[in-house]
């Protein structure tokens, strides 16, 4: 104990300036565990060191008095286009549909312009990391894209003055987007959308499977070569990048929003034997037990989106996290835009309101998006060793009401302003 | 094929079924049943916030208080730990209609959407299940000068015309900056549809001040025409120019603008012209940079009807804060917030929160907040003598909530329009059982004739 203390001490003495400091007489929520009553979150060199009710104040760190107010660990947007995606409707500033139909070398890390409006106006609602997304998922219903492979989703803090500095990891998760049966599709030259008889739509989808299947065969037989002459083989950087892949260790994210489009990425994960996440499901019908028995984790988009079938309940957007949650599926949420990417907590929030209990709901906008990674080793709760990626508020982050006061990225305090804020007080100060 | 038969048959019986508990026997009688609801947190929006009792009878509201009487006769609800609202009113939305935009032309002043409401579109019960009981049915953006408007309140299960409330003065939109001169810039853009003026932000001014040229010297025929007829001259009267009626109505202050705008420069525009002809724009729409002449669009005495944090998806919505609508209020504009839905009526199942957002950006209290739902756009409408706020003598449309109508843990419980239950969250978790399990036995059906290879009948 003593020992301890010392070492602490110790510590102490070489902590940064900046990010390391003690906030205490604050309600903090771990996340990983219960709330715990006027406590205390020890920070050192941007890590949590210590969390609990009776930590004593050390010498020579700054003291945060966090009384009335509260903390919880940054939250995770799981998939996004904050960073990566400006102005939605103008082509130019956005990069997220690139040229082919497999693209597994590409990783969105190295296209998030620091610089981007969205990320101050997206942390300021108590978001600290994301997952960008390197292809769109439209609505999570995966049409209209190019790409099958669209690359992979890089995980970003949202604070850093270069993309190296945000990056906590460049491959988190590898976009597929498995073929589906089509009958309608829209034509952007002509604007209007035509109709294809259902035999057809699916032989094309077969023959588009066909394609993937090849192309995961082509990475396998790389696998193998590589294996039995690795210094003759021509190195392909798009077969390279489908090693984790094949090995296990970098999940596919399938946007599938029916039972049927479920059903099909299941089965492909089977056959592939490959790790997969769910992206965007929105009809799940039958198929949640299926989901829940494979410990497939779920990336929900937002439920603020319209009713897809007129015989749905009015209110099966708001109820589908309870759903999935009650059938033992890992969600987190996600906005897959960057537009909303600021109302994370109120997806989570409302889910609650139709049934999605609270914990799993603070869970999904925290710690599980970070499990799903294979990241909560660094984010997603407060527990000593982690990131000090931190929101001091002054209530629940869920409920729409409530501020947040102060954000701490990797222990480093992080302005809350935005464009949104400059502007608001430059007009309000016009006379 | 017979799948489809069988989804048919579902709708349909998801329709009747949503049908059943609005025919009261009071209403089979010509008479609504009195109402009482009792012990809720009632805001009243022009009072406050207090527990109590509100009394219905005849769709109007009789009495509120924290001790009143109940009607003879009267059906009490308690709503203990309830919170109750005016029925929200949406300032902006497209729901209920089968075609939007007349965008061939930039002056489209001759239709509306009143042509087009369609009662069975499912946005109204969406729409309803979130507490909102009236809205603003406009004409899309594509225009200049776009259709004519039409007041619906959501009273599911009647006929287009029962959706229409009577008392609301009539309306027509406007429509400036990337939207209207998008036609403009179509075959520019490689689109196949044809190129047509205006194309640039001057050119919807022009567009405008022409339409109004026209209208003014329209309405100088008609007058004309009258004196002389008045003398006793035998004169022909003008061919009529159903365009320009609706922009003679606006001239003489009887037909509401509710003018779609986004960029600061555009809506100082549009009020400088409006002035210019003596009439003033009721609503701006949207008015995302309105923040930056909020002191104009107050001496105009525009109302702005806003969103609540929607920005970023084109270059015009590039500056729009989040603190929009309380930065207005505060410089002495009228604020509503507004959901623009379309068909899906998405955003109308959850206004309230939307009116949350105020609060967080920029301070607005609670009660101003709900106010910029309920009655600012009762106002912007010209029909706050009848809703908007829970008073004696108002249509008794009201919204039961199981908690604080800002929180986003709310849910509706009940919905009321004129003093009628259109929604009960009891009754629609009821019908949906039922429903599952009509489908359940169509489908097994089904599979039954599939086997017995006998064709599955039909629905006569």
């Amino acid at each position: 104990m003593r020992i301890a203390a010392f070492l602490l001490a110790a510590a102490l003495l070489s902590a940064g300036e900046n990010d390391s400091f003690l906030i205490r007489n604050a309600t903090v929520h771990p996340v990983s565990g219960p709330k715990l009553n006027n406590a205390s979150v020890l920070v050192m060199d941007g890590k949590i060191a210590e969390v609990g009710e009776r930590l004593q104040t050390r010498a020579k760190v700054k003291v945060i008095d966090g009384r009335g107010l509260h903390v919880y660990p940054g939250m995770i947007d799981a998939a996004t286009l904050v960073g990566i995606s400006e102005i939605s409707s103008v082509r130019e500033t956005a990069d997220i549909s690139e040229v082919g139909e497999f693209n597994p070398q590409l990783r969105s890390s190295i296209a998030v312009n620091p610089e981007s409006e969205h990320i101050p106006v997206t942390r300021a609602n108590g978001i600290t990391a994301v997952g960008v997304l390197a292809a769109g998922v439209s609505g999570g219903f995966g049409f209209g894209e190019i790409s099958y492979i669209g690359g992979q989703i890089s995980l970003m803090h949202l604070d850093g003055w270069t993309w190296e500095e945000m990056t906590i990891t460049h491959g988190a998760a590898m976009q597929l987007r498995l073929p589906g049966i089509e009958t309608r599709r829209f034509n952007p030259a002509t604007r209007e959308s035509a109709a294809t008889p259902f035999s057809e739509a699916r032989r094309r989808q077969e023959t588009n499977l066909r394609k993937v299947k090849t192309f995961f065969e082509e990475a396998r037989r790389y696998q193998t070569a590589k294996q039995a002459s690795p210094a003759t083989l021509k190195t392909d950087l798009r077969y390279e990048a489908m090693l984790p892949v094949l090995e296990g260790k970098l999940p596919l994210l399938i946007p599938a929003a029916r039972e049927r489009e479920i059903r099909d990425a299941l089965a492909f994960a089977e056959q592939e034997k490959v790790k997969i996440i769910l992206v965007g499901v929105r009809r799940p019908g039958g198929a949640i037990e299926e989901i829940a028995k494979r410990k497939i984790p779920v990336i929900l988009g937002s439920p603020f989106v319209p009713i897809q079938e007129e015989d749905d309940p009015y209110d099966a957007t708001f109820t589908l996290a309870a759903d999935l949650h009650r059938a033992g599926v890992k969600i987190a949420f996600a906005s897959l835009g960057a537009q909303f990417a600021r109302n994370l907590p109120y997806q989570a929030g409302h889910s609650v309101a139709y049934g999605l209990p609270y914990d799993a709901a603070l869970r999904s906008v925290t710690l599980n998006a970070a499990e799903i990674y294979g990241v909560a080793d660094r984010i997603g709760s407060i527990d000593s060793g982690k990131y000090a990626d931190l929101i001091v508020t002054d209530g629940d982050p869920l409920e729409i009401r409530t501020q947040v006061k102060m954000m701490f990225v990797k222990g480093e305090p992080v302005d809350l302003e935005s464009k949104h804020t400059r502007l608001y007080k430059k007009y309000r100060a016009r006379p | 094929m017979r799948i489809r038969t069988a989804f048919i048959l579902l709708c349909c019986a998801w329709a009747l079924a949503a049908q059943q508990p609005r025919r009261t026997l009071g209403e089979a009688l010509g008479k609504k049943q009195p109402l009482l609801i009792q012990n809720a947190t009632i805001h009243t929006i022009t009072k406050g916030a207090f527990t109590g009792s509100i009394s219905v009878v005849d769709g109007k509201i009789a009495d509120v208080g924290e001790k009143i009487l109940a009607p003879a006769g009267a059906k009490i609800i308690n709503a203990s730990g309830k919170h109750v609202i005016p029925g929200m009113i949406d300032c902006h939305t497209h729901i209920a209609i089968d075609a939007i935009n007349e965008g061939s032309v930039s002056v489209s002043s001759m239709t509306s959407v009143a042509d087009v409401v369609n009662a069975e579109q499912r946005s109204i019960y969406y729409a309803l299940a979130g507490g909102v009981t009236t809205g603003n049915v406009l004409h899309g953006s594509a225009n200049a000068i776009g259709g004519l408007n039409t007041v619906l309140k959501m009273r599911w299960g009647k006929d287009a015309g029962g959706l229409v409330m009577a008392e609301a003065p009539p309306g027509i939109k406007f429509a400036l900056g990337e939207n209207p001169k998008r036609q403009g810039m179509a075959a520019q853009q490689g689109s196949q549809a044809a190129r047509r003026y205006p194309g640039t932000r001057m050119g919807v001014e022009d567009v405008i001040r022409q339409a109004f040229i026209d209208a003014r010297a329209y309405s100088f025929q008609w007058k004309s025409y009258e004196q002389s007829r008045a003398k006793g001259e035998n004169v022909l009267p003008p061919r009529r120019d159903l365009k320009l009626e609706p922009l003679v109505e606006v001239l003489e202050g009887k037909r509401l603008v509710h003018a779609h705008s986004y960029r600061a420069d555009e809506i100082l525009m549009l009020l400088r012209l409006a002035e210019e002809f003596d009439f003033r724009i009721a609503t701006l729409q949207h008015v995302l940079e309105g923040y930056k002449v909020a002191k104009e669009i107050a001496e105009h005495g525009a109302g702005a009807s806003t969103f609540s944090d929607w920005w970023s998806y084109k270059v015009e919505a590039f500056d729009a804060i989040p603190h929009n609508a309380a930065l207005l209020r505060e410089k002495g504009v009228l604020v509503s917030i507004n959901s623009d839905d379309a068909s899906g009526a998405e955003i109308m199942r959850r206004l309230n929160t939307e009116a949350a957002k105020a609060v967080k950006y920029g301070g607005v209290s609670d009660n101003d907040a709900l106010a910029m739902v309920t009655l600012n756009p009762a106002k912007q409408l010209g029909i706050d003598k009848y809703v908007g706020s829970i008073e004696p003598g108002k249509h008794a449309d009201l919204v039961i909530y199981d908690g604080d109508p800002l929180s986003i843990y709310s849910r509706v419980e009940k919905v009321f329009i004129d003093g009628e239950q259109y929604f009960d969250r009891e009754t629609d978790a009821m019908l949906r059982r039922e429903l599952d399990a009509q489908k359940k036995g169509l489908l097994e059906k089904e599979k039954l004739d599939e086997r017995q290879r006998t064709p599955a009948r039909r629905p006569s």
